[in-house]
């Protein structure tokens, strides 16, 4: 039988990234490059307190610098029109910039200094001088875990994955046979795009903006400034043309692009904010450091008989952030038995956001080793313990799975990787001076679909433009939604140019949460069929056998349409064009999800397997070989996917091995700020790596047969890093990342 | 940033008159380290004197010694032919640090002056004897895993971030600098401080003086050498710590060594009691053991860098296991 799975050897017939080229030769423009005329510079001043009030701002010597426009603090800001409205969301209540003289954590922006250039800028903000009334700031977790909360969401939504939740017994895990009760410690991490956040707002009348930014969605961001700014929501444009990497990081409006727009009003010329890499730390999210409690309990011959897991996650003072770290234990296993508790501990630090993998790569890290303790405890192979509690259906919503390949995903990469060298013993493999393991953990992430529009306009020379809002942060949107309409079309990829990040194109969601290529790539479909009717109604004008013709069975070829039902039906192009006295052809086409949610449960599927290397006397940790295969539905742009996979591992390599934002409790600051210090993975850290897909069709989710990939790859991985190395050592670490000094 | 002036000299001896009139002037070489410091409001000089353009940039043989002149690229020192052979302990040192392109701009001077890369130094907000003498030592306790286990003060603990550094003093350098009073040698040894109660002061270069060059003299541990680098990523990451390790083998027999370790010290620290403790003694990992107990005699850690206390003997063990070839 003829291998059905994707893997490197497949990459080559795949198409390229369509804007590559743009992006290597430095063509394509970032929202920090963007220059307009009379543009000017702002820096935000910081806050070097974690809690309190500031009693005084010297602004004066900032004012007189060469080159200073204006200096804008809580003292004399604009003003939000928003902040004086009744009734805001009290859970997602942003930290209002400028409204008060209130310090909620420390490098909280409270000032801003426009200047005619960024060094003239960054001199006036380093002569602001602020005094503070000082009060006590709290930013530890463990020791504030007595703080902890139901958020208030949860009590919004009883059913949800942040509400205490019990199926069957509580606690059942204490009456089985063999019993694994940890605790699990993954601290603060942040998403180090390598753009930085970078917005340029300009007021073009009195109740019209344009902003450059750095989003992951164009309309969404537009949305939110309207509301913040009572605008006309079609008086804000967002361009988002390129984003170079996001994360999560660019999912919501932050304070430094409020503050642009209120400089920009102030000084009434275009103002451009660039955070620095230190501000990135701490200014735009990061995923929160999250104390874990993971009981889990089974029979002799490996059948869980239950799951207690409990999450503490911080947040902080001035809004809740939750998100799903218990949603994979609720539904990975058949487990009879599960209890989970989500708490949240609101200390002096800012908001968290989102982060690749969001939940459920926390999530996973603790139940994915629990599941490896406890394949120890049974001494059965942790591939096989996962299989032999395989969920044929989702226990939790107790519907059939729209598709799930898992045993496929560890049939493969156990294969790949060689799992039959790994020792069931830990610590029994040497090579040479180093300790050999092998570790293996699954990840999995929910597969959405929403609703959205493409335009296409088909011009008259054979080529296709198309538009959506959509972001594309990295995972090469416009070259999947490329692929799609080539396929679906017969038009070469490149007479096809797909638009994208801009709120004045036809809507489309954010670009997160692994829904981009399921929704836009839906109505990327419909817009093709769309398009086909008309050009088969032009048909039918002209000639015979166009009546009924059926989209899927027409298509473009070279300078023709012909419709593969009737053979002798084919028509120039250049004719139907003449025909139709345009030029070109506009037409749209939407899409949106129907009732599939209420007859499957959707998710993706990850599975990770790694052989790692620990050095005997050092402790340093050398990933040897990294294989993971994923089960996305069908691939429908197969480098682009490869990539993200890539990326995905690299992520989740960082986040075992190195991967730790320090704050230094006694000043509330983030102590490892810049790029030196806080350390992701180099390529001498990153092995060869095999990227699998098993690219099975999923029939329930879209007409591409795809679920969501950006998420998923990441989860798992570091469990899979930290099984490997207890493998190596037998030292278990359950406190990220494994430096080092853990292991020796 | 603040304001400064900006000159370009052709001669030493108008550096040593610019540094001479303006005690607040800075030489500016590679500036990997100084413009970042400049760019975090950490180092403010008046005046930058630009000395690239100084003839300082040649690698030669001496009599019984190579000479590597301070305005060398790193880069260029360690993929020279002639310290490759004679010195590829340096060789192994330099490419173990920072990144390729930062080794293509940083010059040999210029790396022999690095600052610390503590990060309350560099955070102007906090409390730094270094930065801000009298303030005191936010790293005592504070995150203190980078910091020094070794002749520290309650002043500072923080280390010399230098790589190459511990090559140097592993291979018993001279620095050669030229000054208003002439020029002068200072054995490496010598060249970098303990903090003591001016941790400000990182070497013991008068502020006036130029460094022109490093010599290093002849020996024979050319076939036996490693530089140990245990870090947090397998590159662009400072030490946590480093070991220099070079012998002189006869048979199994260790006829001569030096030892020098990295990310323990405010100075780049030379293992002197465990150097002698193995010389004439055979390789085997139990001397080495035991020369790793005399190297961390009078180790003190601060609370995150306890760790040091372990995995420094074990990089010892380590690097002399690596050099010496022995495996048992």
């Amino acid at each position: 039988m003829a291998k059905k799975y994707l893997d490197n050897a497949d990459m080559a017939r795949a198409i390229s990234r369509v804007d590559g080229r743009a992006k290597v030769m430095g063509a394509a423009k970032y929202a920090a490059e963007v220059q307009l005329p009379d543009l000017t510079y702002a820096v935000l001043v910081e806050s070097s307190i974690g809690q309190g009030t500031i009693t005084s701002l010297d602004t004066k010597k900032a004012e007189w610098a060469p080159g200073v426009i204006s200096v804008i603090s809580h003292l004399n800001t604009p003003g939000v029109p928003e902040y004086k409205l009744e009734n805001q969301d009290v859970i997602q209540k942003q930290l209002r910039v400028f409204d008060d003289a209130n310090i909620y954590f420390n490098g909280q922006p409270i000032a801003v200094v426009i200047a005619d250039t960024l060094e003239r800028a960054q001199y006036g903000a380093s002569l602001v001088k602020a005094t503070y009334k000082k009060e006590n700031h709290l930013t530890n977790l463990e020791s504030n875990l007595s703080r902890a909360a139901v958020p208030k969401k949860a009590k919004a939504d009883p059913k949800g994955f942040t509400s205490d939740f019990i199926r069957g017994k509580a606690g059942a895990y204490k009456d089985a046979a063999v019993q694994v009760e940890e605790e699990y410690i993954q601290p603060s991490e942040v998403h180090h795009p390598m753009e930085l956040h970078s917005i340029i707002a300009n007021w073009e009348a009195a109740d019209k903006l344009t902003l450059v930014d750095k989003t992951q969605g164009s309309q969404q961001t537009a949305a939110s400034i309207s509301k913040s700014f009572q605008l006309p929501v079609e008086n804000v444009k967002v361009l988002a043309t390129y984003v170079g990497g996001a994360f999560g990081s660019a999912l919501r409006v932050w304070p430094h692009e409020i503050v642009a727009i209120l400089a920009a009003k102030k000084v009434q010329k275009p103002v451009k904010l660039v955070l620095s890499r230190n501000q990135m730390s701490y200014m735009v999210g990061y995923r929160p450091h999250t104390l874990q409690k993971v009981a889990l309990g089974a029979s002799k011959d490996g059948k869980l008989v239950g799951i207690s897991h409990e999450s503490y996650g911080k947040t902080s003072m001035y809004e809740e952030f939750t998100e799903n770290v218990l949603q994979m234990t609720r539904m990975m296993y058949d487990v009879p038995n599960i209890d989970t508790k989500y708490r949240i501990v609101p200390l002096n630090v800012s908001t968290p956001a989102p982060m690749r993998g969001p939940g459920e790569a926390t999530g996973s890290f603790a139940l994915e080793c629990a599941m490896d303790e406890l394949s120890y405890k049974l001494n059965i192979d942790p591939v096989e313990l996962r299989l032999i509690n395989y969920a044929a259906e989702d226990p939790d919503k107790k519907m059939a799975w729209s598709s799930n390949y898992l045993k496929e995903c560890y049939r493969l990469g156990a294969e790949k990787i060689g799992w039959n060298k790994r020792k069931a013993e830990a610590g029994t493999v040497q090579d040479g001076e180093w300790k050999v393991g092998y570790g293996v953990a699954t990840g999995t992430f929910g597969a959405f679909r929403s609703a959205a529009t493409v335009k296409a306009t088909y011009k008259a020379d054979g080529s296709l433009l198309l538009q959506s809002a959509i972001a594309d942060i990295g995972p090469g949107t416009a070259t999947a939604m490329t692929a799609i309409a080539a396929e679906n079309l017969g038009i070469p990829p490149e007479k096809i140019v797909f638009q994208l990040g801009n709120s004045t194109f036809p809507k489309a969601p954010m670009q997160g949460g692994s829904n981009s290529l399921a929704t836009v790539g839906s109505a990327t479909v419909a817009v093709c069929t769309n398009l086909k009717v008309e050009l088969a109604k032009l048909a039918a004008q002209q000639k015979s056998g166009w009546n009924n013709a059926v989209p899927d069975h027409v298509k473009i070829s070279g300078a023709d349409l012909v419709n593969s039902d009737e053979t002798s039906a084919k028509v120039s192009l250049a004719s139907l064009f003449s025909q139709s006295g345009q030029l070109e052809m506009v037409i749209s086409g939407s899409a949106a999800q129907g009732d599939e949610k209420n007859k499957y449960s959707f998710y993706s599927y990850s599975v990770h397997f790694i052989e790692a290397h620990v050095h005997e006397l050092t402790g340093v940790v050398r990933i040897k070989n990294a294989v993971s295969v994923v089960d996305c539905g069908t691939v429908v742009s197969p480098k682009t996917a490869r990539s993200q996979l890539m990326g995905g591992i690299v992520g989740g390599i960082g986040m075992a091995l190195m991967e730790e934002a320090v704050i230094d409790d006694r000043t509330g600051r983030t102590v490892n700020a810049s790029f030196g210090d806080y350390h992701v993975p180099v390529n001498a850290d990153i092995p060869q790596m095999e990227m699998l897909f098993v690219n099975e069709r999923d029939e329930h989710l879209n007409p591409m047969g795809s679920k969501g990939l950006g998420e998923v790859v990441i989860i798992g991985v570091a469990p899979a890093v930290a099984n490997a190395v207890y493998n190596a050592t037998g030292i278990r670490v359950r406190h990220l990342p494994i430096t080092p000094d853990k292991l020796i | 940033m603040n304001n400064f002036q900006y000159t370009r000299v052709k001669s030493p001896a108008t550096a040593i008159t610019e540094l001479s009139k303006n005690p607040a002037a800075k030489l500016l070489a590679g500036g990997t380290n100084l413009i970042d410091l400049m760019k975090y409001g950490v180092m403010s000089p008046d005046k930058l004197v630009d000395i690239n353009r100084l003839e300082f940039s040649d690698i030669k043989r001496g009599q019984g010694t190579l000479h590597i002149g301070s305005m060398v690229r790193n880069s260029v020192a360690a993929a020279d032919a002639t310290v490759l052979e004679y010195q590829p302990l340096l060789s192994q040192a330099m490419l173990a640090g920072a990144s390729a392109q930062l080794r293509n701009k940083a010059s040999m001077g210029g790396n022999l002056l690095q600052r610390t890369r503590c990060p309350y130094f560099y955070d102007i907000t906090a409390d730094c004897n270094k930065r801000a003498p009298g303030t005191g030592c936010s790293a005592l306790e504070g995150f203190n895993r980078m910091h020094a286990i070794f002749g520290a003060s309650s002043s500072c603990i923080a280390v010399n971030p230098s790589d190459m550094n511990v090559a140097l003093v592993a291979l018993d350098a001279v620095v050669q600098v030229s000054g208003p009073k002439g020029n002068r040698s200072i054995m490496m040894a010598d060249f970098h401080r303990l903090p003591g109660t001016h941790p400000e002061l990182d070497s013991t270069l008068d502020k006036k003086e130029i460094i022109t060059g490093i010599v290093i003299p002849d020996n024979a541990f050319a076939k036996h050498t490693t530089y140990l680098k245990v870090r947090d990523r397998a590159s662009y990451a400072f030490a946590l710590i480093s070991v220099a390790a070079a012998l002189e083998m006869d048979g199994s027999t260790i006829k001569d060594l030096r030892l020098a370790m990295g990310g323990v010290a405010h100075k780049p620290w030379r293992l002197t009691e465990a150097e002698n403790f193995l010389k004439g003694k055979t390789a085997s990992v139990a001397n080495f053991k035991l020369a790793a107990e005399l190297a961390m005699k009078g180790a003190k850690s601060y609370g995150h860098n306890d760790f040091k206390l372990k995995l420094a003997p074990n990089s010892i063990i380590q690097a002399l296991k690596t050099a010496s070839g022995v495996k048992a």
